[in-house]
């Protein structure tokens, strides 16, 4: 259209062509989703198996607390899953703060009316649901993990600094407006999920009518599965079934 | 019937532009949408006011000329439909209608309800191309298609570029355009020799047009009237990816020729 507009996309394909390749990967919206995508699902894999751990408290204090021993005995295990999680978390922080800031950029003007035809509210929602399991989760290994955020925080190893999980959660969630802090925060864990256990096989070109539905169920259950799984902890707390 | 419409009126490129409210008291029901609003401007001018712009040519729903946000929704309530192909019978007497122009930092106001689309213009020059020997016109069958994947091509070939998925996105995303666009020419044979470096430019173009970002959230194929799948922004992002990490640079000697 314009006289500039010709030269834009010779410069864009000799730069492509160039090297710099990963800064250029990047640098796109399609990059910065890969991104989301790939620590997204370590995320995702991370939620399913920390939900399956703790469900162990129902199985009483000598299994809990022997599996948080075990898993502070194997240190390679332990600070290898940290380090993968924190790496991913940083890197799904980054690009999703890039990512709100080139859409809000994109959108100037708003409308004056807006109405989703499709889209579920999970998938709307994603750019606060996220940011707000953010402070939860800090608020999280505060509170079990470091204990810096625990009124009565305990030791089943005090020497070896190994904590006591069973009893740390009995009594952390016996206070009703920390576990309905951890209830709100597990249902924007289901929303999250539901969008985005799905959504990162789209982002990294994974559609196919054979398998796109079947993800899509799987996506859908994981997050029920989760919200059920995680709020049963302290609802069973708050029940005195766990004491 | 009778239509109250609140329409986006703004001068040029750089006006501020505001929602102003006009009465349709006599709106037939067979009319078409655009043809509401040409009756709405012949009274416009009659009183000596500046009628309404808004963009269309076909008014068959093949050119993706027109385009307006009505109530919310690009193209308005009906699926798979332009708003040329709209009629007011989808309408009921007394409804009150927003409409809006396409709303994209790459979709500049030209006036009222007319955007620039120039950076669609400049994505399809990025690489919506293929290499074809320029002479004798080539056999019709030389070169085998299987069924499947030229049925493919041309459901996302349908594309009539008109942007209603970048008004309906909520990230003012041209994912589903970009993507229908190189997978057009990506299913099939002709397009394979460009396939993975018409991915990485047509991408790198939507970038630096600042577009945003695809959030499979889906709202673009409820509203685009061709029906363009958003299966086509996974095979763009496969493609870019491809293109990405695996196609080698280019040689500076075309050896390879």
């Amino acid at each position: 259209m314009s006289v500039g507009s010709a030269a834009q996309p010779a410069a864009g394909a000799k730069a492509a062509g160039d090297g710099s390749r990963l800064f250029l990967f990047y640098n796109s919206p399609v990059g910065k989703k890969a991104v989301m995508a790939v620590t997204g699902l370590v995320g995702f894999g991370f939620v399913i198996g920390h939900m399956l751990g703790n469900l162990q408290i129902f199985l009483g204090p000598e299994v809990m607390n022997a599996y948080g021993m075990k898993l502070h005995e194997t240190p390679p295990l332990l600070y290898g899953a940290r380090t993968v999680l924190l790496g991913a978390v940083a890197l799904h922080i980054i690009a999703a703060l890039q990512l709100i800031k080139m859409n809000s950029d994109a959108r100037p003007t708003k409308y004056a009316k807006v109405s989703p035809v499709t889209s579920s509210y999970a998938s709307r929602t994603m750019w606060w649901s996220g940011p707000i399991l953010g402070f939860f989760i800090v608020y999280h290994l505060l509170h079990f993990t470091s204990g810096a955020a625990h009124p009565n925080f305990t030791y089943q190893d005090a020497a070896r600094h190994i904590p006591a999980p069973y009893e740390n959660v009995v009594a952390g969630f016996s206070n009703p407006l920390v576990s309905l802090f951890y209830i709100i925060a597990m249902i924007l864990l289901m929303l999250h999920i539901n969008h985005g256990a799905w959504s990162l096989f789209q982002s990294l070109g994974l559609n196919h009518p054979r398998y796109t539905p079947l993800i899509r169920t799987v996506a859908r259950t994981a997050s029920y599965a989760l919200l059920i799984g995680n709020c049963a902890i302290p609802l069973a707390v708050l029940a005195g079934v766990v004491k | 019937m009778k239509i109250t419409l609140h329409v986006w009126r703004q001068k040029d490129r750089n006006a501020q532009g505001k929602l102003v409210r006009y009465e349709c008291p006599n709106v037939s029901e067979h009319m078409s949408f655009l043809e509401m609003l040409d009756v709405l401007n012949e009274d416009l001018t009659t009183k000596g006011e500046d009628p309404v712009a808004f963009e269309h040519d076909c008014r068959e729903g093949i050119c993706g000329s027109c385009g307006i946000v009505i109530n919310g929704v690009a193209h308005g309530p009906m699926p798979g439909t332009t708003v040329c192909q709209l009629h007011m019978r989808h309408f009921k007497d007394g409804d009150e209608l927003y409409l809006e122009p396409w709303r994209a930092k790459a979709f500049p106001v030209m006036k009222d309800l007319i955007v620039d689309r120039g950076a669609f213009d400049r994505i399809i020059a990025a690489g919506g191309y293929i290499s074809v020997p320029a002479g004798s016109a080539p056999d019709g069958n030389a070169i085998p298609v299987p069924k499947e994947d030229s049925d493919r091509a041309m459901d996302a070939a349908q594309c009539i570029g008109c942007g209603a998925c970048v008004a309906a996105c909520p990230n003012a995303s041209a994912s589903l355009f970009t993507s229908a666009k190189i997978s057009h020419l990506g299913l099939l044979p002709q397009g394979q020799p460009e396939r993975y470096e018409r991915a990485l430019n047509m991408v790198q173009q939507m970038t630096i047009e600042e577009f945003g970002a695809c959030g499979n959230i889906g709202e673009c194929e409820a509203v685009c009237p061709k029906r363009i799948s958003i299966e086509n922004i996974a095979r763009m992002h496969r493609d870019y990816m491809n293109g990405a990490f695996s196609a080698r640079p280019n040689a500076e000697a075309g050896s390879a020729g």
